[in-house]
């Protein structure tokens, strides 16, 4: 036994390793950052202790900016894209033919690279001085003008925003959704059918109350997900989301860390500390809604 | 007579519905494959064709190859795709190994504090990345490994839900076989490579895929170790392209350096799609 106590802990070793040097340490450290004000970079000393790195974060414009757009993100995708995804299910779920096809298709955002496809997204959108691009030409259709997506109207770029984030996110949804869908036992549609219950009420009274778990889990998963939005921002408009008026916190945080802007590690470590207090609330909220309305 | 009614109106409706579905589903998986078309069309266009066209074309009648000559000489496309298939391949193997220790010790050795570390490893899931990459950057930073593949690999390595995933599929392992070896005087490290491992397989090669996308698909890391071109991955590259590649705002080159980016996974995916999506499934979220 003696033996087999350090042989444990040899095995785990490797993973404890890892684990404590960039994961456990970190997590102490960056508390500890964000309460040490002043702190520069180069000597890696600070002033003092106390919360002006928080006051500091919350009341600069940027950050605050960064608050607004996530806020919207989140409140426009996750509906949207678990509505969406729990339709495409449904329909996915109610064919035979080709539905592997369409399953393949709908999976294939997820192994994209967010950096690359978000290119093409951009050229779709952008107004350039030699063509108005596809989504303009589109919109001249309808009798619509020209709007710049990429460099135009606050509201042009947040829908853009929207648009590839649901287009990035729905896969998860729909697979998750599918395999739910499927688990659904046969014997309570069959027991509705002999009743000759309406496909609507087999819908509301069956379908989505067996997959209520699964819809409230995407739900909290998609708005963590939203809330860390980042990379999808700087695939559109590029790497000073700031100019863009299209930060969002994860994008503040990286800001303040590195680049132009960087070598505030405080205010990084203040502002990320802020996000995660935002995720939790917004989390234990869920978890309590879904108390109440989730059967099992 | 009247049931016959009741009947065809019940196909026709039927028939509606299915109508209704398949048009709904036909129009986003066009939705979802328009980019991908988009981007191929772009990248065989011509630079000056694809400039005089005011009105986007949806095809084009003279592809050329040019832009992908172009993207593989004017930038060095061929730098990051070289750094990013290093990147994967030694920070998936870490992974493997790491992964499958702390997996075979979690489920198959007894020790003192067994259960409360794997509580703790456990907890350690609901780190969000975004809090620990701060110092993570400053202790990179101060052990003056930025730009160099240490610096990019080591935060990258651990992942603690493919832990969980691997313990939970080596403890259906029954303990008989583990006796049995024993008896035959086989060692722990013996058993865990020529028993556990190639039963788990399938498990594996899950957590493999599933790392390889992650590790291509890496940005916001490599972005804050990397500032020398040299030691950048394709999703860094093609920012960089991006911000100033070509020199001129070259489109259909830059649809061609996407293109061979996002091959690679596109073929991967193809090739074990049910493995995959199995995989994801299982609880992978993207990121």
């Amino acid at each position: 036994m003696e033996n087999n106590n350090r042989k444990g802990w040899l095995y785990l070793l490797p993973a404890i390793a890892f684990l404590g040097l960039f994961m456990v340490y970190p997590l102490i450290d960056v508390f500890l950052y964000s309460f040490e004000e002043g702190y520069n970079f180069a000597s890696q000393t600070y002033l003092g202790i106390g919360g002006y790195n928080y006051g500091y974060v919350l009341h600069d414009p940027y950050f605050l900016q960064a608050l607004k757009n996530t806020f919207i993100l989140v409140i426009i995708t996750v509906p949207v894209s678990t509505g969406l995804a729990l339709l495409i299910s449904v329909g996915l779920s109610s064919i035979k033919k080709v539905r592997e096809l369409y399953q393949t298709i709908f999976f294939l955002p997820y192994v994209t690279n967010t950096l690359a496809v978000g290119l093409v997204f951009m050229i779709l959108f952008k107004q350039t001085p030699y063509t108005d691009g596809l989504a303009n030409l589109i919109l001249s259709w309808f009798n619509a003008g020209p709007v710049d997506f990429i460099d135009g109207p606050y509201w042009a770029k947040m829908f853009v925003l929207c648009l590839y984030t649901v287009w990035i996110v729905m896969p998860f949804k729909v697979l998750i959704l599918t395999s739910a869908l499927a688990s659904v036992d046969e014997i309570y549609y069959n027991a509705a059918k002999v009743d000759g219950t309406s496909k609507f009420r087999i819908f509301t009274k069956i379908t989505l109350p067996m997959i209520s778990p699964t819809l409230f889990y995407l739900i909290i998963t998609g708005f963590i997900g939203a809330f860390k939005a980042y990379s999808d921002a700087v695939a559109l408009f590029g790497v000073d989301l700031n100019a863009a008026e299209m930060n969002t916190i994860v994008g503040y945080i990286y800001d303040m860390l590195y680049g132009n802007s960087g070598g505030y590690p405080s205010y990084a470590s203040a502002a990320a500390i802020i996000l995660f207090a935002i995720v939790l609330t917004i989390t234990c909220i869920n978890l309590l809604v879904s108390k109440k309305h989730v059967h099992y | 007579m009247d049931f016959e009614k009741i009947e065809r109106a019940a196909r026709r409706r039927k028939l509606v519905m299915n109508i209704i579905t398949y048009v709904l589903l036909s129009v986003w998986a066009v939705i979802v494959l328009f980019p991908f078309y988009w981007m191929v069309l772009t990248s065989v266009k011509g630079y000056g064709a694809y400039n005089s066209e005011w009105i986007p074309q949806m095809y084009t009648l003279s592809p050329t190859l040019q832009n992908y000559v172009e993207a593989f000489t004017a930038v060095p496309l061929g730098g990051y795709f070289t750094n990013t298939v290093i990147f994967t391949v030694i920070t998936t193997a870490l992974m493997l190994i790491v992964t499958v220790l702390a997996a075979f010790a979690f489920s198959r050795l007894h020790f003192r504090g067994k259960e409360l570390s794997f509580t703790l490893f456990l907890s350690l899931m609901m780190i969000p990345t975004e809090l620990v990459v701060i110092t993570n950057y400053v202790t990179i930073t101060n052990m003056d490994m930025r730009n160099t593949f240490a610096g990019l690999i080591l935060p990258s390595v651990t992942s603690v839900f493919y832990i969980y995933l691997l313990k939970e599929n080596f403890a259906q392992i029954p303990d008989e076989l583990y006796y049995a070896a024993k008896v035959d005087g086989t060692s722990d490290l013996k058993y865990l490579l020529k028993v556990m491992i190639p039963i788990c397989k399938p498990t594996i090669i899950t957590i493999t895929i599933l790392k390889v996308i992650e590790c291509w698909n890496s940005y916001v890391w490599p972005r804050l170790v990397t500032d020398d071109q040299a030691y950048f991955l394709v999703s860094n590259g093609i920012q960089e392209i991006r911000e100033n590649g070509f020199g001129r705002e070259n489109i259909p080159a830059m649809m061609a350096a996407v293109v061979v980016i996002s091959l690679p996974l596109i073929v991967l995916f193809l090739l074990f799609r049910k493995k995959i999506m199995e995989g994801v499934s299982r609880g992978g979220t993207k990121g």
